[in-house]
């Protein structure tokens, strides 16, 4: 296993400029997630690691060699595709056996590392089969055992779970997990699903229209987004991001939201939520944002702790779950959706006093949409 | 290929009671008329060769054409392979059928294997150039036979090619390459690039690719290259008098010697039993793989 370092790395099709000067340092041993929406670079930049593209600019480092011009297959990375990418004239033993056969490892060797290979991943059974005789999750198994195989000093996963159904899907990323944690190995992961990139990553890398948006774990991107377009996409629902105006009054300061002709609400801010960067912006616009559960439904006799403060509003709509009921109240005329307890008793155009919990409170400049921090 | 359209179609006839009995009715039976006039119009002149190449010479003089044989012989076929007068020599049509076989194998083969790594190279790799390179094959195509004829001529004999076997191996094998490069260029565009990405991720080289991943994935293709270069290279015609001589032709040019020869007797039943010999290996050839060959000019054309 081994670090990899992109350093400055750049991609242009012509005058279109598909990647913006990505710079990372993995360490051994890390689960890096690209994560983004489509058409975002994630998988361009998948390919450059790869060696299937070059870059236009910039450098690429495997275990400190210079790794930029040189062939794939001298690379000793491995890729698991989306589709899988099986040889469909190959049994899965002569497929697990291929990049072993390429690097002409000995017929003896071949032969134990597909035995533990695929013992490790259970397909045992299997290895005499075609891949058409597999079903999705199979071919998964054999498509990741063929990346062992040749112990790779770095794994690439390109979507890898897209093509299987939503509950093989959520097995599949427990099992790759608990491979990351047996093998300890380095691995880069490309995923448009967030839940992925959340439970999977050791960190993760937002990327939007070719530019890295924000690199950090998974604590890190879902708490202190760098800027509006990382809140929105990590988590679901979505961060609530709402305009506001910070209002100081009497002292302290408190967030004031009204759109429209609605009636105006008001959230007083404790002092400890308000960082000095966020002080700077008394009496102007910006952008709160509020994750869903971090506002619960306030019971009588309720006392707000030090960093909590009630405000009242009115319900729009309701959605259970089952595990939890989403719930669409009115905030000064912005939908700002909250994450309730499955069974409270509410019903629509109903008001009601809430209660928000501002330690993990994040503003973000109205201009710039970045983190005021 | 009557008798096939014709089984899958009796099928509904045991469930008749679904769908419109009327139209099924009339339809089919028009249907079915037009598929046994055309069948009997193309399946006559079969009739008649193979009927005639089994009588004595006397029974086609004397009598009708349709008749089937009083005296049923094999001594035609027999004459037509072996003893036979071609030109000079009454040797039959043995030695041009194996030179047809020396000529049509190693030019299937080179002219197929050349055109998928052709196919290979125009898709998976794109270079500067690619598309202006395909449409220059795509063109040698429409180029008529006639007009290559003399600088044709011309280049055998600088390579010292000249009447030999390999001369026309040669020629057939450049004017395939264009056919068999078109075949492989569309089944190849619509091959999985994931397969190729990973093949050379896990080490293999350019003919590692090709070889191992490419070619055993290509039968379908494969199949309708061998039957059309086969069919065409078997039966041409234009080339094989051209560029051969004595010892080099082509079983098309012995037929035509055989029954042109202007000395003696006509013996319409061996020039039946030749021109059946002639025709044999391509329609064995298309027998066997005829259930391929629309198979893959489907996929061809579908996913290209």
């Amino acid at each position: 296993m081994a670090s990899l370092d992109l350093i400055n790395v750049q991609k242009s099709f012509g005058p279109v400029q598909i990647l913006h000067d990505i710079s990372i340092g993995m360490q051994d041993g890390e689960f890096l997630v690209l994560v983004g929406p489509s058409g975002c670079g994630k998988s361009t930049l998948m390919n450059i690691i790869a060696g299937l593209e070059e870059p236009t600019g910039g450098l690429l480092r495997l275990e400190g060699r210079d790794i930029t011009h040189v062939a794939p297959a001298e690379r000793n990375i491995s890729m698991v595709f989306q589709s899988y990418a099986l040889y469909p004239n190959m049994t899965v033993a002569k497929n697990i056996e291929f990049p072993l056969e390429m690097r002409k490892v000995d017929k003896a060797d071949r032969a134990a590392r597909v035995q533990s290979v695929s013992k490790l991943l259970q397909i045992e059974h299997l290895l005499e089969r075609k891949p058409r005789q597999l079903s999705g999750g199979q071919r998964q198994r054999v498509a990741i055992g063929r990346a062992l195989a040749r112990e790779p000093k770095l794994y690439l996963f390109d979507e890898p779970l897209s093509n299987l159904d939503a509950q093989l899907r959520v097995d599949m990323r427990t099992e790759i997990k608990k491979l990351h944690q047996r093998l300890k190995a380095t691995i880069v992961y490309v995923t448009h699903d967030q839940i992925e990139a959340m439970t999977l990553a050791t960190r993760i890398a937002v990327m939007k229209g070719g530019v890295m948006q924000q690199l950090g774990t998974p604590y890190e991107v879902y708490n202190r987004p760098a800027n509006t377009f990382v809140a929105g996409f990590m988590g679901s629902p979505r961060m609530n991001l709402v305009k506001a105006r910070l209002a100081a009054e009497g002292g302290g300061l408190s967030l004031t939201f009204r759109e429209g002709a609605g009636a105006q609400a008001q959230i007083d801010l404790p002092p400890e939520a308000v960082p000095p960067a966020l002080a700077r912006y008394a009496g102007q616009e910006l952008i709160a944002g509020i994750r869903a559960e971090a506002v619960t439904l306030a019971t009588p006799g309720m006392v707000a702790g030090p960093m909590q403060r009630f405000f009242d509003a009115e319900v729009e709509v309701i959605e259970p779950t089952g595990a939890d009921t989403l719930v669409v109240i009115d905030l000064g005329g912005h939908e700002f959706t909250v994450r309730l307890d499955p069974d409270v008793s509410l019903s629509p155009h109903q008001k009601a006093r809430f209660l928000v919990d501002l330690s993990k409170l994040v503003c973000f400049d109205a201009k710039t949409e970045t983190l005021i921090a | 290929m009557a008798d096939a359209t014709a089984s899958t179609h009796a099928a509904p006839h045991a469930h008749g009671a679904s769908g419109p009995a009327t139209s099924f009715g009339i339809g089919r039976i028009a249907l079915y008329a037009l598929l046994i006039v055309l069948a009997f119009f193309f399946l006559m002149p079969v009739y008649v060769m193979v009927v005639n190449s089994l009588k004595p010479l006397d029974e086609i003089r004397s009598g009708n054409l349709m008749a089937l044989p009083q005296a049923w012989t094999i001594e035609p076929w027999l004459t037509a392979w072996s003893t036979a007068q071609i030109g000079v020599q009454p040797t039959g049509l043995k030695p041009y059928f194996i030179n047809s076989f020396l000529m049509v194998v190693p030019a299937v083969a080179i002219s197929a294997l050349v055109g998928a790594l052709n196919g290979y190279v125009l898709t998976q790799f794109n270079f500067r150039g690619a598309h202006l390179l395909f449409a220059g094959m795509l063109f040698s195509i429409f180029i008529p036979f006639q007009i290559v004829l003399i600088p044709m001529a011309k280049t055998l004999g600088l390579l010292g090619l000249a009447g030999t076997v390999k001369g026309l191996v040669f020629v057939h094998v450049v004017y395939g390459i264009s056919f068999s490069t078109l075949f492989f260029r569309n089944y190849y565009a619509a091959f999985p690039g994931e397969l190729i990405r990973s093949a050379r991720m896990d080490g293999a080289s350019f003919f590692g690719v090709f070889t191992r991943i490419l070619l055993p994935n290509s039968a379908p293709i494969l199949v309708v290259t061998v039957i059309w270069q086969f069919t065409n290279i078997w039966n041409d015609f234009l080339f094989g008098a051209s560029f051969s001589d004595f010892s080099s032709y082509p079983l098309t040019v012995a037929l035509n010697n055989l029954v042109n020869s202007s000395t003696g007797v006509k013996e319409y039943n061996v020039h039946f039993a030749g021109a059946f010999i002639a025709a044999l290996p391509t329609l064995v050839v298309y027998l066997l793989s005829g259930k391929y060959f629309v198979r893959g000019l489907m996929a061809g054309s579908v996913k290209g």
